[in-house]
C-alpha cells in the first residue's frame, strides 16, 4: 500500500470539503474493494476519507412506503433488515447474496454502487427496481447512475446519501456466481408492479442494463415459458476463463426464467 | 486393559488448541533482534533477456539497506538450486539440467522469475525500492504449453536443453506391449490433459535469514518440508556453508501439499544476505507471489490406449505423457512423471504388459514438482478413465469389468510390470466394502428421481493404488535419487520417566503431535501427556528426510518403533539388575518389565530414573541415560489402496456440477488414530473434487502471463462445493515390510478422488454421447459439451 493521507469527518459536508480539496482522493465506504486494490498497489490515492463516522449516512427507514437506505448500511445490515425483508425481501436477499460474510460486515450500499463493479449485485437491484439514488446535492434515477465500467454519474467530490426504494409488487433476483470469486457472472433482477416488469442484468456486460425484451415478453405473459424464445445478443458481453459472451446470454435466459419461477 | 490413547484410539489432536486459537508460531509470527526486510523483484516478462539493471535510485532509497542482483551472487560464486534426481533419457543420455539461478543471470524464464533483492528496514521500504529499479528488458517470445514447446519452432528456454525436451524417458517392455495389442479384441484410446494446479498452503512461504559472526553460524527459518533437505541442499550445494555451521528451523508450518519440500531461492537469498547485511532478513510471500513461484502440481498432456481380450481382461496399455517441467528443474521435479507416475500404471489390476514414455519439457511457466499425490493421481485418473471408456465402449458394467481385472489377494506379493512389487492389499475387499455404502443397486432410482427435478445424475468408481514412503534408499539411488530415504527418530526418557521424542518427519497438518504420541504412550504404558514431539530444526533432531509422500507413520514411525525397541531393550538389561533376574526372564507389557512368573516388576519411569541416577544400575555392562536414537529405511515402498465412488448431480441448463455423494473405501494398514486418518482422508477428496471441478492454472498462451494469478480466478473449493463423505476402512492387509503395518493416508483422497468425480461427470453426461471432458469440469465447459452434442445431433 502506498502511504496516503487519512480523514475520519463526521459530517457529509467536511467529507465533500475533504474530497474537493484533495488532489486525488477516494471515499472508503466499506472498503471491500479499494482497500484490497490499493494493498496490491494497483491504486495510489493521496487521501482517503473514511466515511464510518459519518452517522447521517446510516440507517434503514420507511418514508411513506418509500424504503430509504442510508448509504453507508452494510450489506449485513440490509440482509438481516425486518423492514426490508418485509417491504422488498428480494432486495434483502440480493444483500445477503453479496460477497461471504466477513465481505457484508463490512460492504456498503453506496460503496457498492459508487464502486459500480460490472458484476456487482446491487446495481441489478437498483436499476430492476427503479431506484433513486440521493447523494450531497442530487437525486439520479438507478438507470442514469450506472454509467460504464466501473463508470458512475457522480462527481469526484459527490457523496452518495442514501438509496430510495419504491415497493414493488413481486421481485426475484437470481445470480449464477463465478465459481472461484463468486461475484456475478450474470445476475438477472425482476421486479413486478402493477403490470409493469422490470428486467435489470448484471454481470453479463459492461454496466448493468434492463432487458427490454424480456421487460415487454414478461408484460405480456408473466410466465418463465414467456422467455422461452428470446435470445440475448451476445456481441457487448464479457467473456473470460470462466464465461464466455455466449454462455453469459445463455445465463441471462436461464436466470431470468428463475427468477420468474420463483414469483410465480 | 488397552491404553485409553493408545494405537486405534481417536485421540483429539494435541496441536488443536495452539493452532484453532492462534497461538501457532509459524515463520512470519518470529521476529529476530534487528531484523530488517527483503522484497524480491520479480520478471513481468514470461520470458525476457536482461539487458541492464540500474539499482541507483532505488539503494538512495529511504531504509534502503542493500540491493543485489545476479551479478552479485554469480561474484559471490553463489551456485544455483540443485535438482534432487537424476533421470536418464531412453538413449541412456543424462538429462538436461540448465542452471537455476537463486536471481537471473541475463535472462527471465517465467513471469515471476527473481531478479533482483532489496533489503530495507522495512518491508514497505524495501517494496517502494524495488519500484525504483530500472530493468531493460528484451522481451521474447514465450511458450507456456508442453505440446507447444516440443515444436520445431518453439521459442528455445535454455541453450542447454535443444527442443525445451529435459528427458524422453520410458519404462516397461515394448515388445511385450505391442504383442498384447496385436491379439487385442478390443483397443480403447484416451486423450487426456491433466490440468495444472496452484498447490495453495493456507500459510505463505517465508524464510528468517541470520548470521552470527562471532561464531560464524547461519540460522535459517523457514516453511519447509523438510528442514534437513534444505539444510542439505543449500548448505552444501548453493551457498556452500558446512552444515555445522547451518541450522535450519521449520516451525508450525501451515500447510504444504508437496509446494514446501523444494529448496526455493528465497532461503539462500536471505541466508546469504544476512551475512552481506549484517542483520537477520526476513522475507515472507504475498498470496500473488505464491502464485507466482510456489511451484506448481500435475499438467501433463497423455495419449493412452488399452487392449482388452473378449472378455474384458486387460492386455495391454500404452501411454505416452508430455508432462511440464516449468521454467527450471524444482528440487524433485524430474521424479513426479516418471517414478512416481509411470511406475503406478499398473494400479489395481493385472495388466499384464504396459509400456509408457514421458517427455518432459521445459515451458516459460512457474516449476511444477509433487503436488499432493504426485504422479500417482495422474496415473490413477488415466487408468481410471481409460477402465471407463473401455467398459462403455464393450458393453460391459463399469464395476464388474473391474473385478475381472483387479489383482486378487491371494497374488499377493504382486510384481507388476512397472517395477514395482506390491506387497499386501486386498482390492476386492475395497469394492465390496464400498458397493453397499454408495447402494449402488439404488443407482438408477436415483438417477430416475434426479432426471425428474431436471438433473443429470452419474456415478463414478476408482479404485487407486499409491506408492508411499518412496524407498529402499540404495534402489532410489540406483533410479538417479541424489538423496536418502530413510528417516530418523530419538527417544529420550528423562529421569522422571517422560519422554521427548525427536522425529526427523515433519508436521504441517498431518498431527505427528497426536499420533506419534500415541505410539510411545501405548508401548511403554505412560500418558500421552507424558510425551512431547519435537520436529523441524536441525539443532535438535537427527538427519532426517522430512514429510512428504505420506511417508511420515510408514517411515519415520517405523524409526520411532526402531528406537522404541532400543530403549525396551536396554530397559530389560536395567530391569534384569534392579530385579536380581536374567534378562532372558524380564517380561515387558504395556510398560511393565516382570520378572516371568513373579510380582516382581518395574515400570519404565522407575527403569528411567535408575538409568540417570545410576545407584542401582549395572555400570560394568551399561552406559547410564535411557535415549536411543535410529534411522530406519524401508525395504519397499507401502501401497494403499482404495475404492472411490463418486455421485454427482448435473444442472443441464447451466452446467454446473454438484457432488452429492462420496465413498471411500480404504485400506491404510494399520490406522493409529481413525480420527485423524479421516481427516487427512477428507482434505484429499476436497482436493480431489477440486482438481476435478474447480482448479485450473491457466497462462495466456501468447504472453505467458498467469491469467489464474489471484482467488478472483484461481478457483479453490469451498466447504459449500462438497458433501459429507462416507468414509470406510479395513485393517485386513497390513504392510509386510514395517512394524506397525502402516501404509499411509494422506494422499490417497486427492489420487481416488478427482478420477472418481470425473467418471461420474462423463456417466451423467452420457447420454447426450459425451465420452470424455478434460478437468476441470467447470459449468461452462459441462454446458458447452453439452451444447455441441445437442447441435450434432
Amino acid at each position: 500500500m502506498y502511504d496516503f493521507d487519512y480523514h475520519r469527518p463526521t459530517t457529509i459536508a467536511d467529507a465533500v470539503a475533504l474530497l474537493a480539496q484533495a488532489e486525488d482522493g477516494r471515499p472508503l465506504a466499506g472498503g471491500q474493494s479499494l482497500i484490497p486494490t490499493l494493498k496490491q498497489r494497483l491504486a495510489k490515492r493521496s487521501d482517503l476519507v473514511d466515511l464510518s463516522a459519518i452517522t447521517e449516512l446510516r440507517g434503514i427507514r420507511d418514508d411513506g412506503g418509500t424504503l430509504v437506505i442510508g448509504a453507508m448500511t452494510r450489506h449485513a445490515e440490509v440482509a438481516a433488515s425486518d423492514l426490508v425483508r418485509s417491504a422488498i425481501p428480494a432486495l434483502a436477499a440480493t444483500a445477503e447474496s453479496v460477497g461471504d460474510a466477513q465481505v457484508r460486515n463490512l460492504g456498503t450500499l453506496g460503496g457498492s454502487i459508487a464502486n459500480n463493479d460490472p458484476s456487482a449485485d446491487y446495481p441489478a437491484a437498483l436499476v430492476g427496481l427503479g431506484a433513486t439514488i440521493v447523494t450531497d446535492r442530487r437525486s439520479i434515477a438507478a438507470e442514469d447512475f450506472f454509467t460504464g465500467l466501473f463508470e458512475t454519474a457522480l462527481a469526484a467530490d459527490e457523496l452518495v446519501v442514501s438509496v430510495r426504494f419504491p415497493r414493488p409488487d413481486r421481485a426475484a433476483y437470481q445470480k449464477f456466481p463465478n465459481p472461484a470469486s463468486r461475484y456475478a457472472v450474470v445476475g438477472v433482477f425482476v421486479a413486478k408492479t402493477g403490470n409493469a416488469v422490470r428486467v435489470a442484468v448484471t454481470g453479463a456486460g459492461a454496466v448493468v442494463f434492463r432487458h427490454s425484451a424480456m421487460e415487454a415478453a414478461l408484460t405480456n405473459s408473466f410466465t418463465p415459458a414467456a422467455l422461452e424464445p428470446i435470445e440475448t445478443p451476445a456481441d457487448d458481453f464479457n467473456g473470460d476463463i470462466h464465461a464466455s459472451q455466449d454462455y453469459r446470454a445463455h445465463l441471462v435466459k436461464v436466470m431470468a426464467k428463475r427468477a420468474v419461477a420463483a414469483l410465480q | 486393559m488397552a491404553h485409553p490413547d493408545g494405537i486405534g484410539a481417536r485421540v483429539r489432536r494435541r496441536e488443536d488448541l495452539r493452532f484453532l486459537t492462534g497461538r501457532g508460531t509459524y515463520t512470519d509470527d518470529i521476529n529476530r533482534p534487528g531484523q530488517v526486510h527483503a522484497w524480491i523483484l520479480r520478471s513481468p516478462y514470461a520470458h525476457a533477456r536482461i539487458t541492464a539493471i540500474d539499482t541507483t535510485a532505488a539503494a538512495a532509497a529511504p531504509g534502503v539497506l542493500a540491493i543485489f542482483t545476479g551479478a552479485d551472487l554469480a561474484a559471490d560464486k553463489v551456485n544455483g538450486l540443485p535438482c534432487g534426481w537424476l533421470i536418464h533419457s531412453k538413449d541412456g543420455s543424462p538429462m538436461k539440467e540448465p542452471p537455476h539461478p537463486a536471481l537471473a543471470q541475463g535472462k527471465v524464464r517465467h513471469v515471476g522469475d527473481q531478479v533482483a533483492v532489496v533489503i530495507a528496514e522495512t518491508r514497505s521500504q524495501a517494496r517502494d525500492a524495488a519500484e525504483l529499479i530500472t530493468v531493460d528488458y528484451d522481451d521474447l517470445p514465450a511458450v507456456v504449453s508442453s505440446v507447444a514447446a516440443l515444436k520445431p519452432d518453439a521459442p528455445l528456454l535454455h541453450d542447454e536443453a535443444p527442443g525445451n525436451l529435459c528427458y524422453d524417458w520410458h519404462l516397461g517392455d515394448l515388445a511385450a506391449t505391442e504383442a498384447a495389442f496385436a491379439h487385442a479384441a478390443h483397443v480403447v484410446t484416451l486423450d487426456v490433459v491433466n490440468n495444472r494446479l496452484v498447490p495453495n498452503a493456507m500459510e505463505p512461504r517465508a524464510a528468517i535469514g541470520e548470521y552470527d559472526r562471532t561464531g560464524g553460524d547461519y540460522t535459517l527459518y523457514t516453511t519447509s518440508q523438510n528442514p534437513h533437505v534444505i539444510r542439505l541442499l543449500m548448505g552444501a550445494f548453493v551457498l556452500g556453508i558446512p552444515e555445522h555451521k547451518l541450522r535450519v528451523v521449520a516451525p508450525d508450518v501451515g500447510g504444504g501439499f508437496g509446494s514446501k519440500i523444494y529448496h526455493y531461492a528465497e532461503e539462500a537469498i536471505v541466508t546469504w544476505a544476512a551475512k552481506k547485511v549484517g542483520r537477520p532478513i526476513k522475507w515472507t510471500a504475498e498470496r500473488s507471489e505464491s502464485f507466482l513461484s510456489d511451484a506448481h502440481g500435475r499438467d501433463h498432456v497423455t495419449h493412452a490406449e488399452l487392449a482388452l481380450d473378449a472378455n474384458g481382461k486387460f492386455l495391454g496399455l500404452k501411454v505416452s505423457t508430455v508432462a511440464n517441467l516449468g521454467a527450471y528443474l524444482s528440487t524433485f521435479s524430474t521424479s513426479i512423471p516418471t517414478y512416481l507416475y509411470a511406475t503406478l500404471l499398473a494400479g489395481q489390476y493385472t495388466t499384464p504388459a504396459i509400456y509408457a514414455e514421458v517427455k518432459a519439457v521445459f515451458t516459460n511457466t512457474v516449476p511444477v514438482d509433487a503436488y499432493r499425490g504426485a504422479g500417482r493421481p495422474e496415473a490413477c485418473y488415466l487408468i481410471e478413465r481409460l477402465v471407463d471408456v473401455a467398459a462403455r465402449e464393450i458393453g460391459i458394467d463399469k464395476v464388474e469389468l473391474r473385478r475381472r481385472n483387479l489383482i486378487p489377494a491371494s497374488a499377493m506379493p504382486y510384481q507388476t510390470p512397472v517395477a514395482l512389487q506390491y506387497d499386501s492389499g486386498d482390492y476386492v475387499r475395497n469394492l465390496d466394502l464400498a458397493l453397499p455404502l454408495i447402494d449402488y443397486a439404488g443407482f438408477p432410482a436415483r438417477k430416475a428421481e434426479a432426471a425428474a427435478r431436471g438433473k443429470l445424475r452419474g456415478i463414478g468408481f476408482a479404485t487407486y493404488i499409491e506408492a508411499c514412503g518412496i524407498a529402499p534408499s540404495n534402489v532410489a539411488g540406483a533410479l538417479g535419487a541424489r538423496a536418502g530415504l530413510y528417516e530418523s527418530a530419538e527417544v529420550r526418557f528423562h529421569p522422571t520417566g517422560s519422554v521427548t521424542l525427536f522425529t526427523g518427519s515433519h508436521s504441517h497438518g498431518q498431527s505427528h503431535e497426536t499420533t506419534f504420541a500415541q505410539l510411545v504412550a501405548e508401548r511403554f504404558g505412560i500418558p500421552i501427556d507424558n510425551v512431547e514431539i519435537v520436529h523441524g530444526d536441525t539443532a535438535k533432531v537427527p538427519f532426517g528426510m522430512g514429510t512428504y509422500g505420506s511417508r511420515s507413520l510408514a517411515v519415520g514411525g517405523s524409526a520411532i518403533v526402531k528406537a522404541m525397541d532400543k530403549v525396551e531393550a536396554k530397559a530389560k538389561k536395567i530391569a534384569a539388575h534392579m530385579l536380581e533376574a536374567a534378562a532372558s526372564d524380564i517380561e515387558v507389557k504395556e510398560g511393565k518389565f516382570t520378572v516371568a512368573g513373579t510380582d516382581k516388576s518395574l515400570s519404565i519411569a522407575e527403569i528411567a530414573l535408575s538409568a540417570y541416577v545410576p545407584h542401582n544400575f549395572p555400570l560394568d555392562e551399561l552406559e547410564p541415560g535411557l535415549d536411543e536414537q535410529a534411522f530406519y529405511d524401508p525395504k519397499n515402498f507401502t501401497f494403499p489402496n482404495g475404492c472411490h465412488i463418486c455421485e454427482v448431480e448435473i444442472d443441464p441448463d447451466t452446467g454446473v456440477t454438484k457432488v452429492v455423494n462420496f465413498v471411500a473405501a480404504d485400506d491404510f494398514g494399520r490406522v493409529i488414530n481413525p480420527m485423524v486418518v479421516e481427516g487427512q482422508v477428507h482434505g484429499g477428496i476436497v482436493q480431489g473434487i477440486g482438481q476435478a471441478l474447480h482448479e485450473n492454472c491457466v497462462y495466456d498462451p501468447e504472453s505467458g502471463q498467469l491469467i489464474t494469478g489471484s482467488y478472483m480466478d484461481y478457483c479453490m473449493p469451498r466447504a459449500d462445493d462438497v458433501p459429507s463423505f462416507t468414509l470406510a476402512y479395513h485393517e485386513e492387509a497390513p504392510c509386510t515390510h514395517n512394524p506397525l503395518g502402516v501404509k499411509g493416508c494422506g494422499e490417497a483422497g486427492t489420487i481416488g478422488g478427482s478420477a472418481a468425480v470425473m467418471n461420474a461427470v462423463v456417466d451423467a453426461l452420457a447420454e447426450f454421447g459425451i465420452t470424455h471432458l478434460d478437468m476441470p469440469a467447470s459449468p461452462e465447459r459441462v454446458w458447452q459439451a453439452i451444447r455441441a452434442q445437442r447441435k450434432a445431433a
